[in-house]
C-alpha cells in the first residue's frame, strides 16, 4: 500500500509559509515530508501527481457548513456533505449545530463525529450551541461540548438577542479559549423582511432588511468582546458597516475574526430579479456598495476567511412564494471557482485567495492544517486555475440543488483533493479507493 | 395570450393601445359578448377583495366568458396545499386565464412560470396592482386627453401600497410627472430611481397637482409604530376641506378604495365636486374587459 505521494512541478501556494512558486511536494505517511524548489527523485512505490500548470495548495477549510444530520437527512447527511466538501476541494468543514436535534450536548457532537469517521472523507469539526435548543434563554454546557470535540460555539441561524446572556457566554468561553461564532441580526430590525432593504426591495414590494439589523449587533458584540476578552467570530458578514467596525476593533487589538461567503462577494440584491428564491438568504444579498466593501475587506486582511454557509434545502422549500421561501443556498462545490472569479477579475491575488480558504480559517479557529510545511497534515488540493466549466447543480455531490449559480460559466476547477495523504477526490469522482482504506 | 403581472415590462405604446381599446368597452359600446364565449376565467383570490373581484367578474361576463370564483376560505389551501398545486389544478380544469390576488409579493410571477394559461395580477402583496393603475390612467386620460405634462400626487402609505407602485410606473410611462408624499417611515428607498419625486410636505406640493390620488391607510400602521397616531397622520397628510380649497382649479381627487373616511380623506372631499372615485369604479369594468381581451383571447 502506497503511502508516499509526490506532487511534481505544481505552483505551490502556501501563504502561511510564504511559498508561491513551482515546487515538488513529497508526502509520506499522511504528512508533508518535503517541499522542494529543485525536482525531487521519485521514491520507490510513490504515487506521482504531475501538477505542471496546476496549483498545489493546502486543503481548503470551511468554517461554516450545515450538514443537516441529525434530523434533516433528506437535505444532506454528514456523508453527502463530506462528498460535496471534497468535491469542492475542502479537506475540513465546521458543522453548524442547528440540526434537529440541536448540537447542544456531547451526545450529538459524538454522533456527528462518528458519522464523519464512517464517511472517512474529510475532517469534520462540530460546532456546539451557545444556548440550549438555540432558544437564546439558557447557556448550553460549553465545557461538555468542547471536551466532546466542538471547535466553536454558536447559535448560527439566529442571534442571541439577550445581551446579558451573550455577555455571559463570552465571559464563560474564555476558560476554554474557543471562539464564539455569531449570526448577527437584530430581529426587531429584520422582522418581516425578505431581502435587503433598498431600491430592489422597493421595486419588488418586499419588506426590506436594513443593513443596521446586522451592523447594530456587530457593534453590540464588539463592545461585549472588549469587556470580556473572549474570542469572537462573525459569521457571514454582509455589509460595509460591519466591515468598518471590524477594522476598527482589530486596530484596537480585539480578538475578532470573520468570514464572508462567496455569494455575498459575487452577487448583490439585484440577483433576486424576478422573485428568485435561490437568491434568498440570511443575511440577505446586499447592495453593490456592500459587495465592494466586502471585496476590499477580504483583500486587505480585515476578514480572514471565505466560508460557504453551505445550507442545503429541498426543492419544495424554494418553489414557493418568495416571502415563504427558506433562507440559504449550498456552496461547497462552487466556492473555489467563485473565489477564482475575483482572482481573474484582479480583485484578489492568488495567494490571498488561497489564504482565505486555508490558513485564514485554520488560524481563526485554531484548526490543524491550512498549510504545507513539513510535518503538517497532508491535506492537499490540486486545482486547475484556468480550466473552464459550467455549474451543473444536477451533478453535485450534495443532496440538495439550491444554488443560484446553476448554469454559470466558471474558470478554475478542483482537480484532486487529498486528506491525510489519501486521495479522496479526482476528476469529478469522490471516494476513497478501496485499496487505500 | 400574455400575462399582466405588473405595469413593469409594458411599453408606453402597449399601455396606450390597451387604454384605447378600453374605450370600446364603456357602457353603450358595441356588443362584446362573443369575445370570450366558451372560455372560462378563474378568479383566484387568496386575499379578501370586493371591488376588484366583482369588477373582473363583471368584465369577464361582459365578454361572454364563464367565471370560476375561487376563494381561499374553505379551500384545499387550508389543508396545506401549495400555491403552485392550487394554480396547476385550476389550470387543469381548462381555464383561459387566472385572475389572481395574493398577499405575497411576486406570487403571480411564480404561478406564471408554471402554468400555460394567462395570469392576470389582481394585486400581489405590496408589489403591484396593474389593473387599478390602468383604470386610474384611463380615468385621467378621459378627462385630460393626454397625461403628458400633468402632475399627479400620490398621497399616503407609499411603502405598503401596490397601487402606488403600479400607478407610479404607469403614469410615468404615459408622460405624467409623479410626486409621492408620505411620512418618512412610509417612504421606502429607491423611489427616485423609479422616476418619482418624493416629499414629506403635502402643503408645499399640493397646489402643483392636477390630480391627488389618496391611498388607503391600514389602521394597524399606528400600532406598528410607523405613525404616532391616526390623528397626527390626518393632520399632516389627510386631504381635508381646507386643503381641497388650495388645490389647482379643475384638479381631481382619486382613491382606490376602500376609504377610511376621516383618516386619509375627509368625507366632504371624497363626495365633493373634485372626486372621481365612483367614476374610477365604473371605468374599472371597461379597462378589465380590455385586459381580459388582450390576455385571454
Amino acid at each position: 500500500m502506497s503511502s508516499t505521494v509526490l506532487f511534481r512541478r505544481g505552483r505551490v501556494i502556501d501563504p502561511r509559509n510564504g511559498v508561491d512558486g513551482v515546487r515538488d511536494v513529497l508526502v509520506r505517511d499522511g504528512k508533508v515530508a518535503e517541499v522542494s524548489e529543485a525536482p525531487l527523485p521519485v521514491p520507490q512505490g510513490a504515487e506521482v501527481v504531475e501538477a505542471n500548470g496546476k496549483w498545489v495548495v493546502p486543503g481548503f477549510i470551511d468554517l461554516h457548513v450545515h450538514l443537516r444530520e441529525p434530523g434533516e437527512e433528506g437535505k444532506e447527511t454528514v456523508l453527502t456533505g463530506c462528498r460535496a466538501a471534497v468535491a469542492g476541494g475542502f479537506t475540513a468543514v465546521v458543522a453548524m449545530p442547528n440540526t434537529k436535534v440541536v448540537n447542544d450536548n456531547g451526545m450529538v457532537t459524538e454522533l456527528v463525529l462518528s458519522r464523519a469517521r464512517a464517511a472517512n472523507l474529510c475532517h469534520v469539526y462540530p460546532a456546539g450551541a451557545i444556548t440550549k435548543g438555540l432558544k437564546g434563554e439558557e447557556m448550553a454546557e460549553m465545557g461538555e461540548l468542547v471536551s466532546a470535540g466542538c471547535v466553536a460555539i454558536t447559535d448560527d441561524g439566529r442571534p442571541v438577542m439577550n445581551a446579558a446572556l451573550m455577555r455571559r457566554a463570552l465571559q464563560y468561553s474564555t476558560q476554554f479559549d474557543v471562539p464564539i461564532m455569531v449570526h448577527e441580526e437584530d430581529l426587531t430590525l429584520s422582522a418581516g423582511g425578505a431581502m435587503h432593504e433598498g431600491p430592489t426591495s422597493t421595486r419588488l414590494g418586499l419588506r426590506g432588511i436594513p443593513a443596521s439589523a446586522e451592523v447594530a449587533m456587530v457593534a453590540r458584540d464588539l463592545v461585549l468582546l472588549e469587556e470580556t476578552g473572549a474570542r469572537l467570530h462573525l459569521a457571514h458578514v454582509s455589509c460595509e458597516g460591519s466591515v468598518r467596525l471590524i477594522r476598527e476593533a482589530k486596530r484596537r487589538g480585539l480578538r475578532v475574526t470573520s468570514e464572508v461567503t462567496p455569494h455575498h462577494l459575487i452577487l448583490d440584491d439585484r440577483a433576486v430579479g424576478d422573485y428568485d428564491t435561490h437568491a434568498k438568504m440570511a443575511p440577505p444579498l446586499r447592495s453593490n456598495r456592500d459587495v465592494e466593501a466586502l471585496r476590499e475587506a477580504i483583500a486587505d486582511g480585515t476578514v480572514e476567511a471565505i466560508a460557504t454557509d453551505h445550507a442545503p434545502h429541498g426543492v419544495l422549500d424554494k418553489l414557493v412564494e418568495f416571502e415563504k421561501g427558506i433562507n440559504g443556498i449550498i456552496g461547497l462545490e462552487t466556492a473555489f471557482s467563485l473565489t477564482m472569479e475575483l482572482v481573474h477579475a484582479g480583485a484578489l491575488t492568488a495567494k490571498r485567495a488561497v489564504e482565505l480558504l486555508t490558513h485564514g480559517p485554520a488560524k481563526a479557529f485554531g484548526l490543524p492544517g491550512g498549510h504545507l510545511a513539513p510535518g503538517a497534515p497532508a491535506d492537499v488540493t490540486v486545482v486547475a486555475p484556468e480550466e473552464e466549466w459550467t455549474v451543473d447543480a444536477h451533478r453535485f455531490y450534495s443532496r440538495s440543488r439550491n444554488t443560484p449559480f446553476h448554469g454559470r460559466k466558471q474558470k478554475g476547477r478542483v482537480v484532486q483533493t487529498w486528506v491525510g495523504g489519501r486521495k479522496v477526490f479526482e476528476n469529478g469522482q469522490v471516494g476513497p479507493s478501496k485499496e487505500s482504506r | 395570450m400574455r400575462h399582466l403581472l405588473g405595469i413593469e415590462g409594458w411599453r408606453r405604446d402597449e399601455l396606450e393601445a390597451l387604454l384605447d381599446r378600453a374605450k370600446a368597452h364603456l357602457p353603450g359600446g358595441p356588443d362584446t359578448t362573443h369575445v370570450l364565449r366558451g372560455r372560462v376565467v378563474a378568479n383566484l383570490f387568496f386575499e379578501d377583495s370586493t371591488r376588484t373581484r366583482t369588477s373582473f367578474h363583471m368584465a369577464a361576463k361582459g365578454l361572454g366568458a364563464s367565471v370560476m370564483n375561487w376563494t381561499q376560505t374553505g379551500s384545499s389551501v387550508s389543508k396545506g396545499e401549495t400555491l403552485l398545486d392550487t394554480a396547476r389544478n385550476i389550470e387543469a380544469t381548462g381555464v383561459a386565464a387566472i385572475v389572481m390576488r395574493h398577499k405575497s409579493s411576486g406570487a403571480p410571477h411564480l404561478v406564471a412560470k408554471h402554468v400555460r394559461c394567462a395570469v392576470i395580477n389582481a394585486g400581489d402583496g405590496t408589489h403591484e396592482h396593474p389593473s387599478q393603475a390602468l383604470l386610474d390612467a384611463f380615468t385621467l386620460r378621459r378627462r385630460w386627453g393626454s397625461l403628458d405634462g400633468r402632475t399627479v400626487l400620490i398621497l399616503g402609505d407609499i411603502m405598503h401600497s401596490r397601487v402606488a407602485r403600479s400607478n407610479l410606473l404607469c403614469l410615468k410611462a404615459l408622460g405624467a410627472r409623479v410626486v409621492l408624499c408620505a411620512p418618512p417611515t412610509l417612504t421606502p428607498p429607491g423611489l427616485e430611481a423609479m422616476g418619482a419625486e418624493v416629499t414629506h410636505n403635502l402643503d408645499a406640493v399640493l397646489p402643483q397637482a392636477d390630480a391627488v390620488m389618496c391611498l388607503r391607510l391600514q389602521l394597524e400602521r399606528q400600532t406598528e409604530n410607523f405613525l404616532p397616531s391616526l390623528r397626527e397622520y390626518s393632520r399632516l397628510f389627510g386631504l381635508n376641506a381646507a386643503r381641497e380649497e388650495r388645490m389647482k382649479e379643475g384638479a381631481v381627487v382619486m382613491h382606490p378604495g376602500p376609504i377610511n373616511r376621516g383618516v386619509e380623506i375627509a368625507p366632504a372631499v371624497a363626495d365633493g365636486p373634485r372626486s372621481v372615485i365612483l367614476e374610477q369604479v365604473s371605468n374599472g369594468v371597461a379597462v378589465r374587459r380590455a385586459i381580459l381581451e388582450v390576455c385571454a383571447s
